[in-house]
Formats: C-alpha cells, structure tokens, sequence
C-alpha cells in the first residue's frame, strides 16, 4: 500500500489549484505542447530504498538521472533512461516517454519502470504495476502513464528495474552500409546514423566486443560518451518503421536537417533552423507512414499532427481521470479541445 | 469477430474470449452466460518479416506453432510459458505471459509491437505499432495483460529474436534448497543475469525424473536449471562463473549439457513438471505468485509450513531468476474436506507472498481467482484507477465482465463529470 503522508501536502496543492503542470528540470518542457497558466508542482528527489540483489530502485519523481546513475554506479548497476541531458528528472523522462538510445539493446522507456505512484486531478494518491520484476497483478498502468505528458496525474514516485552495468564497452564508427552492419552484429547496444557515419555501441565481454567490431569492420572511438543529439531551436522526434528509415533519411537530408537516428529502432531525432521547416520534416514522416512528435520550438506545431489511435478510449481515459482538463493543460492531446485556464 | 461482438452489444450479452484455457486464474471462464468467442481455429502465422524480425499472427496461433515458423530463419519468439505447446499467442498477449527465458528477454509485454483488436464496442482499432513510438497514451501496454477486458485481438505483431550463437545449459544440484536459492542470490549479485535461471526442489526433481528420465539426481533436495545464451565469450565466461557460484554454494554436482539434445531433455524435464505430479496424486492446485528475489528462501519455507499444517503436499518448481513462485498443492480431490484444506493453504501462501513484499500474479493474471484479493495490495483509490481504465475501453462492461477487478470497483465510484466539462 502506498504510503500517503509525504505526499498529503502535495496532494492539497493539485487539490486546491485549477489548473497544474509537474516541473521536473524542464529540460522537455515543451514537448506535446506549451503549458499556459497553470500552477507548477515540483516533486522532491531522493532514492528512497535501492537493494542491488533485487535489482530494483525504488525512487521519488523529482530525482535527476544523474543522482540516480551514482547512486546504482555503487553497486555496479544501471537503469539506462539516458536522457540528453542528465539533469533531467525521472518522472519528467516517465512522463515525456523519450526512451534513451540504447533502447535498441536495452529496451524502451517503458520495460524498466515497474510501478508508478501518482496524485490524480482530484488529489488521490494512486499506485499502479508493483515492486517485482515480474508482474500481471491488474492493469498495466505504468506502461499507460509512460509518454502520458503529464496529462494521467502528477508521478510523484517510481520503481524501475535495473542491471548490472556491463564489464566492457566500447563506441565504434562504420561507414558501411547500416543494414549489412545491423545483420552482421549480433545484439549491438545502439546503432546511431547520421546519413554516412553510423556509431554503434557494444556492451559485454571484451572478447565478444573484439570479435563483433572485427566481423563489422568497426573502428574503435575513444570517446565512451554516448553522442549527444541534434540542437537546435525546432526539434522533433520521428517514429517510422525501421525498415523506412533509409528512404526517409534521404528525404531529411535533402530538406537540409539535421537528424540521427537509431537503426533498427525507427527514432529520427530531427532539428531544423526554421518552424517551417520541421514542419516540412513531419510530412516527410507521414509520407513514409511515420510521425513526429514535437519536441521543442515550432510553437505553431500541433503536438502530434496526426490522428491517436484508439482516441475515443484516450478520449474517455482523459475525462473519467481529469474531468475538467486540470492536469497539464495546453500540453493536450491532438483530440482534447483547447481549455481556458486563468492565468 | 466485429459482427459476433457488436452482436452481443445489440443484445447486451457479455462475452469472453477464449484460446486454450491455460491461465490458471480462470480469465477465459465464462460466468453469467456470457458469448465465448473461441479464437482456436484463428490459427494461421499471417506474416513473417525476417529483416525487420516481425511477426504478425492471429490469436489463435500456438505459442511453440510461432517458434517453428521461423526456426528456419534463425529466428525464435522469446516469451516460453511451460504450456508453450498448448497456449495460444492471443491467450498469451491476455496474460501478458512469461516462460522460463523471460529472465532476460522479458514478459509478453516487451515482444508485442502492435495489436488489431476489436473493441469491446465492436469497433475495430490497431493499437501500438511497428515504429518505436506512438502518439498519445500507450494503449498497447494497456491492453496487453487485460485478460480479454479491454476487447479482443484479432492480429498481433510480435517481435522475433535472433538465435544466439552460443548456449550453455546447467544443472546444479544441492542438497538443501537454502543453498540453491542463496545460489540463486549469488549468481544475480554476481552481476549475471542468465537467459532462464530456474529451481526445482526435490519432490518434482523426483517426480519429473520418473516421468522424463533425464538423469535428474532423485536425491536432491533442488536443482537449478540455469541458461546462458550470446556470444561465445561471454557465455564461456558466464557459464564459468556460475559453475563456481554454484559449488561455493554447495552444489554436489553442475552438470553441463554437452549437446542440443541433452539441453532439450534438461529442458522437457523442467516443462513436464506439472505433468509428472499425477505420478503423486491425481489433483493439484498451481499457484502464481512473484516475490522479490531476496525473499525466495524463506517464503519456500513458509509454503512447506503451511502444507504441513493442511497435510497437503507442496512441491515447488519456478522461476527462481525472478522471484516468481509456483507452488504445486497436490492432493486427492476425492478425499473428502480436501478442498477446503486447498483453499485456506493456497490463501495462507499468497498472504505470505504479499508480507514479503510480493504481487498476486507473475504470469496468470488474476482472472477470477484473484479478483477478490486485489484489495490485498491495492487501496481502493487504486482499483479506481483501473477501473477507469478498464472503463475507458469498455464503458458498457460487457468486456468479459466479473474478471479482474473486484466487485465495487468499477462505474460511479469514479469521479463525476462536472457540468460543462469538455468531454
């Protein structure tokens, strides 16, 4: 049972305000949408309980990446959220749903968060999933507040899995075809491609590293930090079939973004000089059955630019948890009409 | 499958979808005189993408049928419940399954990309899909684990995996089962997480060995079944090192399985294991509940307990690499008062799984047979929650109604919309 008290004070604000949005560092501030009047709700951090022999953390929503990278790094562990930047919270990576770009290897965003404790629009304290590594105890809610934009419930606490961290690893560069590559390496950790170099990561044993770069012609890189993504004002995260990401790439390149993307995987992350042209960069997308997410900029951008699927049961969700539109409003779901808040 | 559920909308008849009726927790029961939709003859594996290591396949496909399918390809579906041969993908994506192999590869959940399902409505969406994301709320991750609640699917996409190129298969045995799970500790905190790590305690171990032969010690008192997969190096490695976890922890014997078909036996052991138990008595009752790893050993000994104390006979065989527990009550239902003594046992032991700070379910979901106990880790405002969300995907609750979710959980206890809210 989810204990209450720390969070009764927190609770009275959601409670009390008519509108609110959950801050964390606010590095994603913007994505899905730009929130207007609302009161912000900062969540403290902390890592409340981590026992490396279960390999499960247990942690409050405002704790950053970084904090919570030291503290399993004790115990030679990870949970590999990988945020662009490691001052970003937990519970804003959980609610900007923005898997890291080992996810590849590792898995998305979501296979690592457990269970999910939220105040809801009218102040409850609710918990969702559980402390084991394994469980169907009820509805998957965390797998649903992951990617929600804040719009399910403030998160206020979370267990995620973790793993040990592996004893080698290394970065290489190939400038080989990314698909032969993909199919000559077995299990790489990340394959990142930029439209002529592609970075891949492999993690394990030294051996097997030494063996897979050899059979893929990989040249080592000395740096082992993971490569940051495009920066710019306007940016955008693509998710199209893998198989689609050739073609689409060509297409990037050719409108003059810049863009990486994670082989096998589908994520294009896209960054243009100009609204217009990320714009431009969506419908590149949508022609090749994909779409966009706007992240950051492009403030004319609708959120998502297309249809959700399923949207008269996000629809129902939305309003049986949040009848009147308080969480996160103007970060809205392309099917929510627009709430006036005061300011 | 639209016209047969809009057909119960029109008649207001609550419906249950059904594959091979595996779960224990009586999700595909149907109560109350609900429509069964039965999605055994859905059976066909409509797609095979190898490039794109894609699958689409209809509910009704067999989960070992899916494997076989693309054996040749080099490639295998990762979810391996021990009923593989008998349960059906659809059932599996019901159950948000596991298998032995979800150790490392992880549960149903993690291997379904995209499903088309009918709503409970009877109108027809494709929810997830085959790129990373998808915009709005992951109604994928919602459905997947719903046990038929949400609606029924028609077509799943699922992910497929390369065959590894190196596996090694272990048997460890010990003679007292404290050892074998502070193995299993050993092995975790030693920073390997192997494909399938597994424990059989010494009534199975017994039972399986009479049934299968595959020189199984009858005088343990547990066996790990452990497996490495990858590449060579690190496999050599991590088989190594287990190997010496093992007998510092003391493993009179590892046995490692020199060939596929030694490792095949070592494994058609480990999934006849409930088989094997009509060698002992004629009923058993299975039970399915997850405890953090850390509490393995002295919730195995609780369970003893408890069966002593109903003069029931436990036998334990699980997945010990995830702490998700099965133990067997096996009995003569003929005899009579035995049920009762089931029940009030199997009660006692998932009480004892929730102290220690465990859940209901690992892979069978809770069905009818749990539905009750919810209240037991949740709080009320919890089941609201999912109650929402169940109401969310099925506002009239035809949906295989009664499952899941307690009675009193569900409709009018949610909030109520204000006047001129937006809806």
């Amino acid at each position: 049972m989810a204990d209450r008290a720390p969070w009764a004070a927190l609770a009275d604000e959601v409670t009390a305000a008519t509108a609110v949005v959950a801050l964390g560092a606010g590095t994603h501030v913007e994505i899905g949408g730009i929130v207007v009047g609302a009161t912000p709700i900062r969540v403290p951090g902390g890592v409340t309980a981590f026992d490396p022999a279960d390999m499960t953390v247990k942690l409050n929503a405002g704790t950053t990446f970084a904090e919570l990278q030291a503290v399993l790094a004790e115990s030679g562990q990870e949970c590999p959220l990988d945020p662009r930047d490691p001052s970003a919270t937990v519970g804003g990576i959980l609610a900007a749903g923005v898997s890291g770009p080992r996810r590849l290897g590792l898995g998305p965003l979501r296979d690592h968060v457990l269970e999910v404790t939220m105040i809801t629009a009218d102040g409850r304290l609710v918990r969702g999933g559980g402390p084991t590594v394994k469980n169907v105890s009820g509805y998957d809610i965390p797998r649903l507040v992951v990617g929600s934009l804040g719009t399910l419930g403030v998160i206020v606490h979370t267990i995620l899995r973790t793993r040990p961290t592996a004893g080698a690893r290394q970065w290489f560069t190939s400038h080989d075809d990314p698909q032969a590559l993909a199919s000559a390496l077995f299990h790489p950790t990340a394959m990142l491609w930029d439209g002529s170099t592609t970075l891949v990561l492999l993690e394990g044993h030294a051996p097997d590293i030494a063996e897979q770069a050899q059979a893929g012609a990989l040249t080592p890189l000395a740096d082992s930090m993971i490569p940051g993504r495009p920066a710019a004002v306007h940016r955008g995260r693509i998710s199209v079939e893998p198989g689609q990401l050739g073609a689409l790439a060509a297409d990037l390149t050719a409108l003059g973004a810049r863009w990486t993307a994670e082989l096998r995987v589908g994520t294009v992350h896209v960054g243009t000089d100009t609204a217009a042209d990320l714009g431009r960069a969506r419908t590149l997308a949508a022609a090749h059955g994909g779409w966009l997410l706007r992240e950051a900029g492009a403030p004319s951008l609708d959120p998502f630019g297309t249809d959700l699927p399923g949207a008269s049961v996000q629809r129902r969700l939305r309003r049986l948890l949040d009848p009147t539109a308080k969480l996160s409003p103007g970060r809205v779901l392309a099917t929510q009409p627009q709430v006036e808040v005061a300011a | 499958m639209s016209f047969a559920v809009r057909a119960a909308n029109r008649c207001r008849v609550p419906f249950v979808a059904r594959g091979s009726g595996t779960g224990l927790a009586g999700g595909a029961t149907p109560i109350d005189g609900a429509l069964v939709i039965a999605l055994t003859r859905m059976n066909r594996v409509l797609e095979v993408d190898a490039e794109a290591r894609v699958a689409w396949v209809e509910p009704g496909v067999l989960n070992l049928d899916l494997t076989r399918a693309v054996t040749h390809l080099g490639l295998h579906y990762a979810p391996d419940p021990s009923s593989q041969q008998a349960c059906t993908i659809g059932g599996n994506v019901g159950t948000n399954a596991g298998g032995p192999h979800c150790l490392s590869a992880g549960v149903t959940s993690a291997h379904v990309l995209a499903v088309d399902v009918v709503l409970a409505d009877g109108t027809e969406a494709r929810i997830g899909s085959l790129g990373p994301d998808v915009p709005g709320l992951d109604l994928r991750g919602g459905f997947v684990g719903s046990e038929g609640t949400m609606g029924i699917a028609t077509g799943i996409a699922v992910r497929l995996e390369p065959d590894p190129p190196e596996i090694r298969t272990l048997l460890a045995d010990f003679t007292a089962i404290d050892d074998a799970a502070s193995a299993v500790s050993a092995i975790i905190a030693a920073g390997i997480v192997p494909a399938a790590l597994e424990m059989m305690d010494a009534k199975i171990t017994q039972a399986v060995e009479d049934f299968v032969g595959a020189g199984f010690p009858r005088d343990a008192e547990a066996v790990l079944l452990v497996e490495v997969a990858g590449l060579a190096g690190g496999v050599g490695v991590e088989t190594a090192a287990i190997d010496v976890v093992c007998r510092a922890h003391g493993a009179r014997t590892v046995r490692i399985a020199v060939d596929p078909e030694e490792r095949a036996l070592l494994w058609k052991g480990r999934k006849s294991a409930f088989g094997a138990v009509a060698r002992i008595a004629p009923d058993y009752y299975l039970h399915d509940a997850v405890v953090p790893r850390t509490k393995l050993v002295e919730v195995i000994r609780k369970v003893y307990e408890i069966s002593e104390r109903y003069e029931l006979i436990a036998m334990n065989v699980f997945h010990a690499g995830d702490g998700n527990l099965h133990p067997l009550l096996v009995f003569d239902g003929r005899e009579p008062g035995v049920w009762d003594r089931v029940h009030a046992a199997g009660d006692e032991i998932l009480r004892v799984c929730i102290d220690a700070g465990g859940v209901l379910s690992g892979e069978h979901g809770i069905g009818l047979e749990k539905r009750d106990a919810m209240s037991l880790i949740f709080d009320p405002d919890d089941l609201a929650l999912q109650a929402a969300v169940r109401d969310a995907f099925d506002p009239d609750g035809l949906a295989n109604p009664e499952k899941v979710l307690p009675k009193g959980s569900r409709c009018g206890e949610i909030q109520r919309v204000p006047e001129g809210a937006w809806i």
